[in-house]
C-alpha cells in the first residue's frame, strides 16, 4: 500500500491497518435525514448514557435548534433548517405559485398530502449530526500522545486517562466535531458508544431514535442499504436526495458515519468537500525542509565572509 | 502586477475576490476555532528565537566571537525555557505534559516537534551552562569538563535548530484551519525568515557592533525572506488570503511588515552606530513577534467565518463533478 493511501486514500481494512488482528467488522452510522422528525431523542439518549454535561440553556434565536453545533458537551446534534426557498440542485418542482407561501398553518392536516404535489416552497430539514469516525481521521493523525486511537470496530475514541488537552485534534478535524471541554481540559467527542459495542449493544442514539433515522450496523451493509434508499427516493421524485460521506474515495477515505441529505451539505453546516489535513503531509515537510536548509545556509553565509 | 500602491490593503482586497455567495447553517462556523490562546503564537516566536540564536552562538563559537557566542547561547536557553513554559501552560491538563513522550508519531507534527525539542534542548542547556558558570567553579574538574563539551553540545543543537524553527509551520499547516492549511508552501519560509530576523535583531541589541556583523547579516537575510514570503502568501491564497489581509490579523501583520522593513534598513546601515543597531534590532525582534501573532490570528479568523470553508470546497466539489 502506498504512502498516499496510508495517509488519505481508500483503506478497506481500517482496524487491521491500526494493528487489530482478528477484529470484528467495521461498524458505523447511516443517518437518513429524510425520516428525521427532530425529536432530539438521540441528543438526550447520548447525554444520558455517556454522562455528558449539559450545555447550558442558551436560546440561539435562529431556529428550533438551541444546541447549535457538535462540541465537547454535544456528541449528537440535531440541526433544524427552515427553508423558505426551493432546494438547490436538480429538482422538478413546479414554478412558484402567484401567492407567496409563508409556511403558515393551513386547514389541511400536516402531512395529509404526500408525494410531489404535497410539497411547498417552505420546508423543514432536520438532521442528526455526529462524529464521522473517518477512515482517515484528522484528529487521530495529529494527536501527539496517542490518546486518540482506532478501536477494533474501526471507530475513533479519545482515551480520557491519556489526553493532556493539547487541543491539536480540535484544529485537525475538518468537520469541526471534536472540542476541548473548558472545565475539564480534555478533548471530548462521540465514542460510538464503545462500551456498549463491547456488550453487543447498539449506540444509545440509534437505540433511542423512534423513526430509524439513525441506523447502526456493519458499514458495508449500511452502504448498500443507503444506496437502495437513495434509489427509492429518486423514484418517488425526491431528486434532491443524496449521500454524504459514503464514498471511500473522498477526502477522508469515506466516513464511518454517513448521511442521506436532502440538500447540499453546507446547508446543514457540513463541509462540502472535506479533506484530511494529513493528505498534504509529505509536501508540508518538503517545504519545511527547504526552509530549514535555507536557514542553515543563511547562518553559514552570515559568518562565511567574515572568518578571522 | 497591479498599478496601485502596494501598501494599500483596501485596494488589494477589491482586486482579489468578489463577495462570495454561499450557503451555510445560519451563518454558523463549520469548524471549531483553535482552542489555543496567546501562548501558542508566543511559543512560535520564542521557539524561532531559540533556534536562530543557537545558530549564531555556534557560528560565533567557531569564528572566535566570545560576546556573540555568550549572548547567543544564553539567549537561546532563555527562549527555550520560555517555550517549554508556554507549551506546557497551554495544555488543558498541564500536569500530563509528559504524555507527549509516550509515543513518537510521524503523522503528528506536535509529536515530531516534541522530539525535535528534546534533541535540541540538552545540548543548548550544556552550552548555556558553560557560559554562566562562575569563574571559581570553572577551574575545578566539573567546570573543565563542561567547558570541554560545551562546543560539541552547542554545535549539535545548532544542527537541529533549523528543524526547531521550521517544524512549527507544519504544526499549523497540518490542520483543517483554512488560512494555515492553504499557506503550507509559504509558512515555513515566513517562519524561518522570522526566526532569523528576530535572533539577529536580539544579538544586535546585546552585542557590540564590531562583533555583531554576522547577526546583522543573518537578520537582514531573515527580514528579506520574511517580507517576501509573507507577500507571496497574500498573493497566492485566493479567497483565503482575506483572512490575512483583513481585521486584527491584517493590523498585526502590517505593523510587523513596517517594523521588519525598518529593522532591515537599520541592519544594513548600522555597522558603526550602536544606537542605530539597537533600534534596528529591537524593531526586527518586535516585527517577528507580531508576524507570529498575525499568522495565528488569520487562522482563528478563517475558522469563524464559514465562507473560508464552504466557498473553496464547493468550487472544488463542483469542479470534480464537471
Amino acid at each position: 500500500m502506498s504512502i498516499e493511501d496510508r495517509l488519505s486514500g481508500p483503506l478497506p481494512d481500517v482496524a487491521g491497518e491500526a494493528g487489530h488482528a482478528g477484529h470484528p467488522p467495521r461498524v458505523g452510522f447511516f443517518t437518513d435525514t429524510s425520516v428525521c422528525i427532530g425529536c432530539k431523542a438521540c441528543e438526550v439518549a447520548c447525554k444520558e448514557w455517556n454522562a455528558v454535561p449539559e450545555d447550558g440553556l442558551d436560546l440561539l434565536g435562529m431556529s428550533f435548534d438551541n444546541t447549535g453545533a457538535l462540541g465537547a458537551n454535544t456528541w449528537r446534534h440535531v440541526a433544524f433548517v427552515e427553508q423558505p426557498h426551493p432546494p438547490s440542485g436538480p429538482s422538478t418542482a413546479p414554478p412558484p405559485a402567484t401567492a407567496e407561501d409563508l409556511g403558515m398553518p393551513s386547514f389541511d392536516l400536516p402531512g395529509a398530502k404526500t408525494g410531489a404535489d404535497g410539497r411547498t416552497d417552505f420546508r423543514w430539514l432536520m438532521a442528526s449530526d455526529v462524529c464521522k469516525h473517518c477512515t482517515h481521521a484528522g484528529c487521530l493523525d495529529v494527536c501527539p500522545t496517542g490518546a486518540l486511537f482506532r478501536t477494533e470496530f474501526g471507530s475513533v475514541v479519545v482515551q480520557q486517562d491519556i489526553c493532556n488537552g493539547c487541543g491539536y485534534c480540535v484544529s485537525g478535524c475538518p468537520y469541526g466535531v471534536i472540542d476541548r471541554r473548558p472545565d475539564d481540559g480534555r478533548a471530548q467527542k462521540c465514542t460510538l458508544c464503545y462500551d456498549r459495542l463491547h456488550d453487543g449493544l447498539e449506540p444509545a442514539c440509534a437505540k433511542a431514535c423512534p423513526t430509524d433515522s439513525i441506523q447502526f450496523g456493519e458499514l458495508d451493509e449500511l452502504r448498500e442499504r443507503a444506496a437502495h434508499r437513495v434509489e427509492q427516493l429518486h423514484e418517488r421524485g425526491v431528486t434532491e436526495a443524496r449521500l454524504y460521506g459514503h464514498d471511500p474515495t473522498d477526502g477522508v477515505g469515506g466516513t464511518g458515519a454517513f448521511f442521506l441529505l436532502l440538500d447540499e451539505p453546507e446547508v446543514y453546516g457540513l463541509p462540502p468537500d472535506p479533506v484530511v489535513p494529513t493528505r498534504e503531509l509529505p509536501a508540508m515537510w518538503k517545504y519545511a525542509g527547504v526552509a530549514a536548509s535555507a536557514l542553515l545556509a543563511a547562518a553559514v553565509a552570515a559568518f562565511g565572509g567574515r572568518r578571522r | 502586477m497591479s498599478a496601485r500602491k502596494p501598501g494599500r490593503a483596501r485596494s488589494r482586497e477589491e482586486l482579489m475576490v468578489p463577495d462570495a455567495e454561499f450557503q451555510s447553517y445560519y451563518g454558523r462556523p463549520v469548524l471549531k476555532p483553535p482552542v489555543w490562546e496567546w501562548k501558542v503564537p508566543a511559543y512560535l516566536f520564542t521557539g524561532g528565537l531559540a533556534a536562530g540564536t543557537s545558530l549564531l552562538a555556534a557560528g560565533a563559537d567557531l569564528t572566535g566571537r566570545p560576546r556573540l557566542r555568550r549572548v547567543g547561547r544564553t539567549g537561546s536557553m532563555a527562549a527555550l525555557l520560555a517555550s517549554v513554559y508556554l507549551l506546557v501552560a497551554d495544555l488543558g491538563r498541564p500536569e500530563r505534559f509528559h504524555h507527549m513522550l509516550r509515543v513518537a508519531k510521524p503523522t503528528s507534527p506536535m509529536s515530531v516537534g516534541t522530539w525535535i525539542l528534546t534533541a535540541f534542548g540538552p545540548g543548548m542547556g550544556i552550552a548555556a551552562a558553560a557560559e554562566v558558570l562562575p569563574a571559581g567553579l570553572r577551574r575545578r574538574w566539573p567546570g573543565k569538563l563542561l567547558g570541554a563539551v560545551a562546543r560539541p553540545a552547542g554545535l549539535a543543537s545548532a544542527l537541529v535548530a533549523p528543524a526547531v524553527a521550521s517544524y512549527t509551520a507544519v504544526l499549523l499547516s497540518q490542520t483543517a484551519v483554512p488560512a494555515w492549511h492553504e499557506a503550507h508552501p509559504q509558512l515555513p519560509f515566513v517562519f524561518t525568515g522570522s526566526a532569523a530576523a528576530s535572533s539577529g535583531g536580539f544579538a544586535m541589541v546585546l552585542v557590540p557592533v564590531e562583533e555583531a556583523g554576522p547577526a546583522r547579516a543573518l537578520a537582514a537575510m531573515g527580514a528579506v525572506a520574511e517580507l517576501v514570503s509573507s507577500k507571496v502568501l497574500e498573493q497566492r491564497l485566493g479567497l483565503t488570503a482575506e483572512a490575512y489581509t483583513t481585521g486584527k490579523a491584517h493590523r498585526l501583520r502590517k505593523w510587523s511588515e513596517r517594523l521588519t522593513a525598518a529593522g532591515l534598513l537599520g541592519a544594513l546601515a548600522g555597522h558603526r552606530s550602536r544606537a542605530l543597531s539597537v533600534a534596528a534590532g529591537a524593531a526586527l525582534f518586535a516585527g517577528s513577534a507580531l508576524q507570529r501573532f498575525g499568522v495565528f490570528e488569520a487562522g482563528v479568523a478563517s475558522t469563524k467565518d464559514p465562507k473560508y470553508v464552504v466557498v473553496p470546497q464547493r468550487q472544488r466539489a463542483d469542479a470534480a463533478e464537471g
